[in-house]
């Protein structure tokens, strides 16, 4: 009776394991779009050691299954662990072997059971997640946030480009985007977050997914031109800065 | 006397190849009344005779909801075919949660079957005593699935269960090449044929049988007993034993009479019908 308090509590335990408490080598923002035929979606491919650009290529837009694509910024290692589920997923959804195939929905609908069951047992897995698709003529777009918090949108960014590029997409996008449109709207994105987001590093991909499949660009940089004023004295009239 | 030394457990074979505690779990299938499936591009209707155990009680309920997009009806063990009832409930609220999306009927099937498979091999375990119509429409369609306690399934466009099936099985026969293109109240008379061939003399009234429906922008439901005395009504279904001249939608009945014996023959050779030597699970 009398122990109950004196013991060392479980959440406070030394021996006890440790969650992940903060993230390690993170991805930047992912940037995504509905356009006319399906989805485009941008990341770039930096991964960022705490604030050290320390990889120069990693691939945050991996295709999962036929109808899907996925993009994710934060920690890299967990978006490749969320890949190794998926791929069992699809490899078991393949194993019916019935024509039946989960689309775009249902696999987002499965990374938010995911993200939220891992934040329910306090170890999230650290990402933002884009799930972009199209399945029987149907467009799909969707996030997943860390802690299992999920919407679909006709344009969705994780990360900086909540900030940066949603605005330019409330403005810009239509429904009716060519993939030529798209492409320069997204990059117009890229662009800005190339500026104005110390992690976001000038290489980047861009991915579509249509009826047919997915394709994924080689790598490519963005024009820049780093001679605006601001630029140069950046501190200049910003009281208060060093 | 003698005494067959091989059916004394679920997993002892005979020397002629058979299981023969999973045969008698097909004939239990045989001994429930009638449950009817059959199915058009769009639409799933399920049927089923109500038996009563005695005038005093009431029938059992022999058609479930699964979900929106799938119902059963059972013949055999009623208690045996809730319990599969709430399992595949069970297994499409879970899907459900996953993918936010219906479970595919046919994976829904496949699972119940391997449900059904293991009881065959365990010698502790006895077979499911019920055959389930499993009636559904998902991205591919409508379904219909027949699963029986071998932990065999198939999928029919039309297909009766139970004691006296063989009568509906021969009016499907006779009629399915049709229900593709059916409409939903043709299917649903067609099943209400299809029930009455079943009954032995009696008149076919809504106290005694139930019929559900599925299809597109229709989730499955069990219709209320005055919407199915109102069709039998408007269908002007009546019993067997009164003179079929009298209603001019079934015409043919005189000629389906002497077709429904040579088609339990055609059935047999079809393989519809169990063959003494055949197991049932052939079927």
């Amino acid at each position: 009776m009398e122990s109950n308090q004196a013991k060392p509590g479980l959440l406070c335990n030394p021996e006890a394991s440790q969650r992940t408490l903060y993230p390690y080598v993170t991805g930047t923002s992912v940037v995504a779009l509905k356009y006319k035929d399906g989805i485009l979606m941008a990341a770039d491919m930096g991964g960022s050691y705490g604030s050290t650009l320390r990889y120069k290529s990693v691939e945050r837009m991996k295709p999962i299954g036929k109808h899907s694509l996925l993009g994710a910024s934060g920690e890299i290692s967990d978006f490749q662990e969320l890949l190794r589920y998926l791929d069992e997923l699809i490899l078991y959804d393949n194993m019916w072997d019935d024509g039946n195939s989960l689309g775009p929905k249902e696999v987002h609908n499965y990374l938010t059971r995911v993200m939220y069951n891992r934040r329910n047992k306090f170890n999230p897995l650290w990402n933002s997640l884009v799930l972009g698709g199209v399945k029987k003529g149907q467009k799909y777009l969707g996030m997943v946030s860390m802690i299992g918090v999920n919407f679909e949108d006709n344009h969705v960014a994780t990360g900086f480009g909540n900030h940066l590029a949603r605005p330019i997409l409330r403005d810009e996008w239509h429904e009716n985007l060519t993939f030529e449109e798209g492409v320069k709207l997204l990059e117009k994105c890229m662009r800005v977050l190339l500026y104005r987001d110390r992690s976001a590093v000038n290489k980047l991909q861009i991915s579509k997914i249509t009826e047919e499949g997915v394709t994924i660009s080689q790598p490519y940089s963005l024009k820049t031109f780093w001679g605006f004023s601001a630029f140069e004295n950046p501190t200049l009239g910003a009281e208060g800065s060093w | 006397m003698f005494r067959n030394q091989y059916d004394t457990d679920v997993t002892t074979w005979s020397p002629a190849g058979r299981l023969f505690q999973v045969e008698y779990a097909m004939e239990a299938v045989k001994q429930g009344s009638a449950a009817i499936g059959l199915r058009s591009k769009t639409h799933v209707v399920l049927a089923c005779v109500n038996k009563a155990n005695s005038e005093l009680s009431s029938h059992q309920k022999k058609i479930f909801k699964v979900d929106d997009h799938i119902g059963v009806a059972i013949a055999g063990l009623t208690a045996d075919g809730r319990v599969l009832s709430r399992y595949m409930r069970s297994e499409c609220i879970n899907y459900n949660y996953t993918y936010e999306s219906p479970l595919p009927v046919g994976r829904l099937v496949v699972q119940l079957a391997d449900k059904a498979q293991v009881c065959t091999q365990r010698s502790w375990k006895r077979p499911y005593g019920v055959g389930l119509l499993v009636g559904g429409l998902d991205e591919s369609g409508a379904h219909l699935y027949y699963n029986c306690p071998s932990g065999n399934y198939f999928e029919y466009q039309a297909f009766a269960i139970g004691s006296r099936s063989q009568a509906a099985k021969t009016y499907l026969e006779r009629r399915f090449e049709n229900f593709t293109n059916s409409s939903r109240e043709d299917l649903i008379k067609d099943a209400l044929i299809a029930t009455r061939e079943t009954l032995q003399g009696e008149k076919l009234r809504s106290s005694i049988c139930t019929i559900a429906v599925v299809g597109v922008e229709e989730p499955f439901h069990i219709l209320d007993q005055d919407t199915v005395q109102k069709l039998i009504d408007a269908f002007e279904i009546v019993g067997q034993d009164e003179p079929p001249a009298a209603e001019p939608d079934v015409a043919t009945e005189p000629g389906a009479a002497a077709e429904e014996g040579a088609g339990a023959g055609d059935g047999a050779g079809q393989g519809a019908v169990a063959e003494p030597d055949v197991a049932p699970m052939d079927i």
